[in-house]
């Protein structure tokens, strides 16, 4: 039978594995695959010779809800995809439908300043979780509960806006479920006074940590050419050394307005594509959103202020019922390019068919080719550098 | 490139046979093509220097419904130094049998991203890639019956004698 072909001949290679060889499985409750990942692998000592990563432990099937929910609906859906970056998804989410509408030019400037304020905090929030959970895979505790200290700040000013710490569904298509809190762009700025030292702190424990270099430099080389061919985005690719942000290549909400640079890999230390420097990458775009972050906030305060008669739900629209059109909506989520792809039939408010392409489910595929022959101890520090989120891995 | 000139680019190289319709009633228009040009058209668009296509963003399995008894494979083709986008199509008809899947051809040989995405959309929707060097079920278990994402997917009773609650 040729449907089966495929699962016949991976089922005899794990049978048939040679006597010096050994069947290890890495997961699907280990910690250092970030939650339920199964890693097979087919060992010689402690030499990797084979990855076989299994997903599907926390499959949902969003893609089939989604077919039996409106688009509102669809929202907190969203979140639970990428749930270190919730308000990334919503807003990459809420963008296709408004354009599939055609109402994303009308979409008041306050609105999307906030939306880019939330998301950029999000970013810090994720890759703050990225950084931390990498110390803890290498063997460092300390920058795991400074990182946690400093996300908690985020959480609960995410909390204050939105009134949930993780999965917010806060923006809404058409505009926001509130607008943020009288004092939230004073604590933004606050906020960013406070982290700055803090993340000199980060570098001098972490980033620049001999041991912390000796396991992550020239571990893990991902070329350039195989993170494009197997769709690597976000830093992942910039590690390899390509300056590609959709922010800057799409520009899309109001991000050309805004003064922030690309980080990517320059290769300072190790090899340009190693998994230090994938993770530098995520440190200097934590600089970067702070830059982002300080400069919507002043926005907020003066150019674009709360006025009495400001309503976020003004063009919230009753029903969403986009025309007969497919759509397909890209966005940069910290791990990388997001992005939805409706159908839309025209008559219903119910889109038949949501495809979701997430950025972490691109970036692990490409562990197979770059754990070929490496130590298991380091195919742990390729996991984590390359930060999945199996939520929106099996989605 | 704009729509057009790749429009007669691909007509110049593979002939106006290669190119079924096209759709350009929405946002991004897309080019149907014909399902047994489909990996020499992704290669001929990944290599030329003028359309380099390097990067595909996302290949979505579609089941266009019970009635149209059809299915399609969607690219999203998008090219990182020319950064423009293109949207490809293929259509298969068929009449829904298990046991006579649609059939493709992989795109695997030309993007690697192809090899997970084609596997989902086997998993899902019951979309068999011809050429494609490891077509197992990748987010559901491998003894799983039947293809959820179709539009006449009825879920099991029980799953290993585990009562499937809905």
């Amino acid at each position: 039978m040729k449907y089966t072909e495929a699962l016949e001949r991976y089922q005899h290679k794990i049978n048939s594995v040679s006597s010096e060889e050994m069947v290890l499985n890495l997961g699907p409750q280990h910690p250092s695959t970030h939650g339920v990942l199964r890693l097979e692998l087919i060992t010689d000592g402690e030499i990797v010779k084979e990855v076989i990563p299994h997903l599907g432990y926390l499959h949902r099937c969003f893609e089939k809800h989604a077919e039996a929910l409106n688009y509102g609906q669809i929202i907190p859906f969203t979140d639970r995809m990428d749930y270190m970056a919730s308000m990334n998804n919503n807003h990459a989410f809420v963008m296709g439908v408004e354009k599939m509408l055609g109402i994303e030019d009308k979409i008041p400037k306050r609105v999307e300043y906030i939306r880019v304020l939330v998301c950029e905090l999000n970013r810090i929030a994720s890759h703050l979780i990225a950084i931390g959970t990498y110390g803890i895979d290498i063997g460092a505790f300390t920058p795991f509960l400074w990182c946690f200290r400093d996300r908690e700040h985020i959480m609960n000013m995410l909390e204050w806006t939105s009134g949930a710490r993780m999965l917010y569904n806060y923006i809404w298509v058409g505009g926001l479920f509130y607008d943020v809190p009288v004092g939230f762009e004073e604590r933004c700025i606050e906020f960013v006074k406070y982290f700055k030292p803090k993340m000199k702190e980060l570098n001098e424990l972490l980033t620049e940590n001999q041991i912390f270099i000796s396991r992550t430099a020239n571990v893990g080389v991902l070329p350039l050419d195989v993170a494009i061919n197997y769709g690597c985005s976000g830093p992942m690719l910039r590690g390899s050394g390509l300056k590609y942000d959709l922010r800057r290549e799409d520009e899309y909400s109001v991000y050309p307005e805004l003064d922030f640079e690309i980080p990517y890999a320059k290769g300072e230390i190790g090899t340009v594509g190693d998994c230090w420097n994938r993770y530098k990458v995520r440190v200097d775009e934590i600089e970067e959103s702070l830059k982002i972050i300080e400069q919507c906030a002043v926005k907020l305060q003066h150019e674009h202020k709360r006025t009495p008669d400001f309503d976020p739900r003004a063009l919230v629209p009753k029903k969403v019922v986009p025309k007969q059109q497919d759509f397909y909506c890209r966005a940069e989520n910290p791990k990388g390019e997001i992005g939805f792809y409706f159908i839309a039939d025209g008559k219903s408010d119910k889109p038949f068919r949501v495809k979701s392409r997430g950025p972490s489910f691109n970036n692990l595929s490409v562990i197979s080719e770059i754990s070929k022959g490496v130590l298991i101890a380091d195919l742990v520090a390729i996991i984590g550098s390359i930060d999945i989120v199996l939520g929106e891995v099996d989605r | 490139m704009t729509f057009t000139e790749i429009k007669e680019l691909i007509i110049q190289k593979f002939g106006p046979d290669s190119i079924e319709a096209e759709e350009t009633q929405g946002l991004q228009p897309a080019l149907v093509i014909k399902k047994d040009h489909i990996v020499e058209v992704c290669l001929m668009l990944r290599d030329n220097e003028n359309t380099w296509f390097d990067f595909l963003s996302s290949l979505s399995g579609i089941d266009y419904g019970v009635e149209a008894q059809k299915f399609g494979v969607v690219y999203h083709l998008s090219s990182i130094l020319k950064k423009h986008q293109l949207v490809l199509k293929v259509y298969q008809q068929n009449d829904r049998d298990e046991q006579n899947l649609p059939t493709f051809k992989s795109v695997t040989s030309v993007w690697k991203t192809a090899d997970w995405h084609e596997r989902e959309a086997f998993d899902l929707l019951g979309i068999y890639f011809e050429g494609h060097p490891d077509l197992r079920r990748i987010l559901l278990p491998d003894d799983w019956e039947g293809y959820p994402l179709r539009k006449d997917y009825k879920t099991a009773e029980q799953y290993h004698n585990i009562k499937i609650d809905m």
